[in-house]
């Protein structure tokens, strides 16, 4: 379970080149967007990408990822249901 | 018609190195990536959008830094920036990603007017802007667009030159131009900034 967070922030902090942010700054239940990590439209079909290219997961409507990219935790359980790899 | 511009001041973004007017502020042994990195912390600048961006428009912040640092910078300000390569260097590293899994933080660069953007939302300018493509600096070009700017009242004051990156290599030459300085805003004495470190 806590690996599969710690993986994506890793890949989150990488992708999205946050330079500025460590693991241990992003905490499971912090917003991604907003006032959280601030993460922008651009970052979310970045988020989009990773959840097809790491984990076989095609979002086909873009709501979806209102629901999915709220926090890291809510990513996880997303993932953790729909993973094809 | 331009006798009341004037090239208030300049700055240089080259051979790992910034030039503020005349003086050197700054400069990094490091590659590219690394030389950006070392002038956003030199600049202390704090924008977390920064390291997002591509070369191209980290290069464009640097540059307004210096530029704006401890000035106050009307919203009118117009950006009127050239290079001979366009976005050129995201337009290759999108065209190598497409082979595999395309990156929407890649595709957002593959234009060269999108520093402009940058720019002016990190310093709320709400102005005229144009980014051209010619093979070399082209004094002319510059002096004439941004005097109609400014004739017209478009904008109260200008930001021009030439922002280039291509093949890892960086060339850099903003000025700014207002009605205050000493230095007259002329083809001749842009050619002569842009080429005195050139040469």
């Amino acid at each position: 379970m806590s690996d599969l967070r710690t993986e994506l922030k890793q890949s989150i902090i990488e992708q999205l080149n946050l330079e500025e942010f460590e693991v241990e700054d992003i905490a499971n239940d912090d917003a991604l967007f907003g006032d959280g990590l601030g993460l922008d439209s651009i970052d979310a079909l970045e988020l989009i990408v990773l959840l097809e290219k790491d984990y076989g997961i095609k979002l086909t409507e873009p709501e979806q990822g209102k629901e999915i990219f709220i926090s890291i935790d809510k990513m996880a359980e997303y993932i953790e249901a729909h993973r094809t790899k | 018609m331009s006798e009341g511009y004037k090239i208030s001041d300049f700055v240089r973004i080259r051979n790992q190195r910034i030039f503020h007017g005349n003086k050197q502020v700054f400069s990094s042994e490091k590659p590219t990536q690394g030389f950006l990195k070392e002038s956003y912390k030199f600049l202390n600048i704090s924008y977390p959008k920064f390291h997002k961006m591509d070369a191209l428009c980290k290069l464009g912040i640097l540059a307004t830094e210096v530029l704006f640092k401890n000035r106050e910078i009307p919203a009118d300000t117009a950006l009127v920036f050239s290079n001979s390569a366009s976005s050129l260097e995201s337009d290759k590293q999108h065209r190598i990603l497409m082979e595999a899994t395309v990156s929407p933080a890649v595709f957002v660069y593959t234009l060269p007017n999108i520093v402009l953007g940058e720019i002016s939302i990190k310093y709320k300018l709400q102005s005229e802007n144009a980014f051209f493509i010619s093979n070399r600096f082209d004094a002319r070009l510059l002096t004439d667009y941004s005097e109609i700017l400014l004739d017209s009242l478009k904008a109260s004051a200008v930001v021009c030159g030439w922002i280039e990156w291509k093949n890892a290599e960086y060339d850099v030459f903003l000025c700014l131009i207002s009605k205050e300085g000493r230095l007259s805003f002329s083809e001749e004495n842009l050619e002569e900034l842009y080429h005195f470190e050139n040469e």
